[in-house]
């Protein structure tokens, strides 16, 4: 079978695979590169566990043709935290008990993460419609959203 | 957010509470945050094949032939699987506490009996090229009539679903079609009674929906055993389920789990584990069998179809003095966890109320609809919806308020409830005050001053004289076989069941054993001892032919399983 060329820099490293045709870019990311954060929910870009950041925009790697990457930059969940600091993010999920299982917590912080970059301080009603790409079957959207706004609106958490 | 209310109750509890109530780290939460919690997926192996299912694309139909030949030539594919090689193609998961017949294939061989069923199992160097395998595998079916509904599958003529249970219902004490609960007189409550309303209740399947959908990867490992990574919900079930399935002693398989991306139930029935493995031993290589997303929504078990039909007999002043309920569980084609589902059911019933007679019957329907199995509650949650819906009406029937109907008819501390246990620790009486107050709700003084720890007992705690179905009376006080009073621990007793002798009988409607005399009072008077000549020892039991221990400890829901 025909392989496609693919370069991108994923979480700050630059990266060549030769991908399958027709492969997507979450199996790549989860195969190639081995960096497991993104999760295969259901492949129909329906559940928002596979989101990934390119260029800083929230997309669903599971739909996406890992061709589609060439030449971009993709962001993952697994670089949140950097030399042991987690981000705000991170530490306003945890206080505010906004993942059970897990499963759609790399998802959902990146969903989190583009809306923040752009809107420091967004209203609850741009928080629910940032993550409405995200479904989540254990704790309810509720803590997330609250975790969401506190990262944004806790300075000292914003700076931790 | 969490309140607690330490008013109530307040001289029952210990309140030097350490953990409750106090904010407490999970341990996985930082994996979770930072994306690196290993699910079973996110294990990578050498040489890792993919396995999918060649499913059924009829609800009923018998098999004529399977053509493997184009499938073999496929590219990337390295073994294929067909039931017939699978050791033990038999099974049922509450087999591991002997309740119940193995009926259902881990490959169909000679009949599908729901649509998705799986017949054959490609193994393959990737996804695809199993999936491209899969198109090419030829199944010749004859289709079959099927039956979807519960009342449907109990007539007379409607086509036998699952061969170990011809009548299309699961089969309790090796002799019983349903589970009946009787308590009292209905038949003459609901002559006494103001008002009788009967209405009927029906719930859908619900997928439980976990964003992780189902599977397992299996590998070979040292020492003969292999190492699976599976999200299944009860692991060292899932490993016994596989052992047997695959006939390995279990110190053959080295799970490792606990980390479900979400499960509801959805994640114990060990369908994937069993292949995986067994393609890892045929391969020699790690196998990873996974559904899609289509394959979890269509194939993996949900939560079953409900139906209710309730009868009660209420007062103009809210008391209700007769429930009769029937109650079908829609299993689907196989039993999984329905028949323990239905045993539950009738153990909750009539709900959280204290009423003086009560009637149940509960199926366990085969269908040819996806097996059913466990999701939050399942068997208690289905029948609350009912009962919840009958109380509101039942209010609305009698001009009551529905938050005073329910108070009014709360169980209490010392009730006896239709299981002929006691109750203790009731709490429903708090619950409706407080949600009234949260809601704004108006409630009565008489109602706020009510409380679960006064009211009850009495002659709420007698058991009253009970009419069979065959016009017999069980006397008051009357508990079932083997079943003591609270608080007193049953004595290991010799079981002997017999095996159900081929060909089946057919099922009986649940006969009544003869009124047997009641069992010894709680506070019997010893009798006087007296100079007699030594008894011998009562005879032992006679010699068990099949040790088959844990298949009436786990059905006697009413006996010594204490909630």
């Amino acid at each position: 079978m025909p392989k496609t060329p693919v370069q991108f820099r994923i979480n700050g490293t630059d990266k060549a695979v030769f991908a399958d045709g027709g492969q997507s870019l979450l199996d790549v990311i989860r195969r190639e590169v081995g960096d497991t954060a993104p999760k295969y929910g259901c492949g129909q870009g329906t559940c928002g566990a596979c989101m990934v950041l390119i260029d800083g925009e929230p997309h669903l790697s599971c739909i996406l043709l890992a061709e589609m990457a060439d030449g971009r930059s993709i962001e993952t969940a697994s670089n949140l935290d950097q030399g042991g600091q987690i981000h705000p993010l991170q530490d306003a999920f945890m206080t505010h008990f906004a993942a059970q299982c897990g499963f759609c917590t790399p998802g959902m912080l990146m969903a989190a993460k583009a809306l923040l970059d752009k809107v420091p301080n967004p209203t609850r009603e741009q928080v629910i419609d940032a993550i409405s790409d995200n479904l989540c079957r254990c704790t309810g959207y509720e803590p997330i959203i609250n975790a969401i706004l506190d990262a944004a609106q806790n300075p000292s958490r914003r700076s931790a | 957010m969490l309140e607690f209310r330490k008013d109530l109750f307040a001289n029952e509890r210990d309140d030097n509470l350490n953990e409750v109530g106090k904010p407490t780290q999970r341990q996985d939460m930082a994996g979770h945050v930072t994306g690196r919690t290993p699910f079973f997926d996110d294990h990578r192996l050498d040489g890792m094949l993919h396995l999918k299912c060649v499913r059924s694309p009829h609800h009923s139909a018998r098999i004529r032939s399977i053509d493997v030949s184009a499938a073999e030539r496929s590219p990337g594919v390295r073994r294929i699987l067909r039931g017939a090689d699978v050791p033990v193609n038999l099974n049922t998961l509450l087999s591991l506490l002997a309740f119940g017949e193995d009926d259902e294939p881990s490959l169909a061989t000679d009949q599908v009996r729901y649509k998705g069923e799986p017949v054959v199992a490609i193994i393959a160097d990737s996804e695809r090229e199993a999936w491209e395998a899969v198109s090419k595998v030829r199944v010749a079916y004859d289709p079959l009539p099927a039956v979807f509904d519960v009342e449907e599958a109990l007539k007379p003529g409607a086509p036998s679903v699952n061969p170990v249970y011809t009548r299309n219902t699961f089969t309790y004490h090796d002799k019983y079609d349903h589970v009946k609960l009787r308590f009292g007189d209905v038949e003459r409550a609901f002559q006494e009674a103001d008002f009788v309303l009967e209405e009927r209740y029906q719930m859908s399947p619900i997928e439980q929906a976990p964003i992780e959908t189902n599977g397992a990867i299996a590998a070979p490992e040292v020492n003969d055993r292999y190492i699976v990574y599976t999200c299944a919900q009860g692991l060292f079930f899932s490993l016994d389920t596989t052992a047997k399935i695959l006939d390995l002693p279990s110190n053959k398989l080295h799970f490792i789990g606990g980390t479900v991306g979400g499960g509801f139930g959805g994640k114990v029935d060990s369908l994937c584990e069993p292949l995986a493995v067994l393609g890892a031993m045929l391969t020699g290589r790690p196998v990873r069998y996974v559904l899609n997303r289509i394959e979890e929504m269509q194939v993996s078990a949900p939560r079953g179809a409900e139906r209710h039909y309730i009868k009660d007999g209420v007062m103009r002043d809210g008391r209700i003095i007769a429930r009769k309920m029937t109650v079908y569980f829609d299993c689907g084609a196989y039993t999984r966890l329905t028949s323990y589902g239905a045993l539950k059911c009738v153990a909750h019933l009539p709900g959280p109320y204290t009423i003086p007679n009560v009637s149940a019957d509960a199926y366990c329907v085969f269908t040819n609809r996806i097996p059913a199995t466990a999701m939050r509650g399942f068997g208690v949650t289905g029948v609350d919806f009912a009962i919840e819906c009958q109380m509101d009406k039942l209010a609305h029937l009698i001009g009551m308020d529905p938050m005073e109907f329910r108070i009014v008819n709360a169980y209490r501390d010392g009730d006896v409830k239709a299981h002929r246990e006691h109750a203790s620790n009731t709490a429903l009486v708090e619950c409706v005050q407080v949600a009234a107050e949260k809601a704004s709700w108006p409630l009565s003084d008489a109602a706020r001053a009510q409380s679960s720890l006064t009211g009850g007992g009495g002659e709420r705690a007698i058991i009253p004289d009970t009419r069979l179905d065959d016009g017999g009376v069980r006397p008051a006080g009357w508990r079932p076989e083997g079943t003591l009073p609270p608080g007193t621990r049953a004595p290991s007793r010799p079981q002997v069941t017999p095996q159900p002798s081929a060909p089946r009988p057919p099922p009986i409607a649940a006969p009544q054993p003869t009124p047997a005399s009641p069992p010894p009072a709680q506070e019997q008077v010893p009798a006087p001892a007296a100079p007699q000549t030594p008894t011998p020892p009562p005879a032992q039991s006679q010699p068990q032919s099949q040790p088959r221990y844990a298949r009436t400890r786990f059905s006697t829901v009413f006996g010594t399983r204490r909630r």
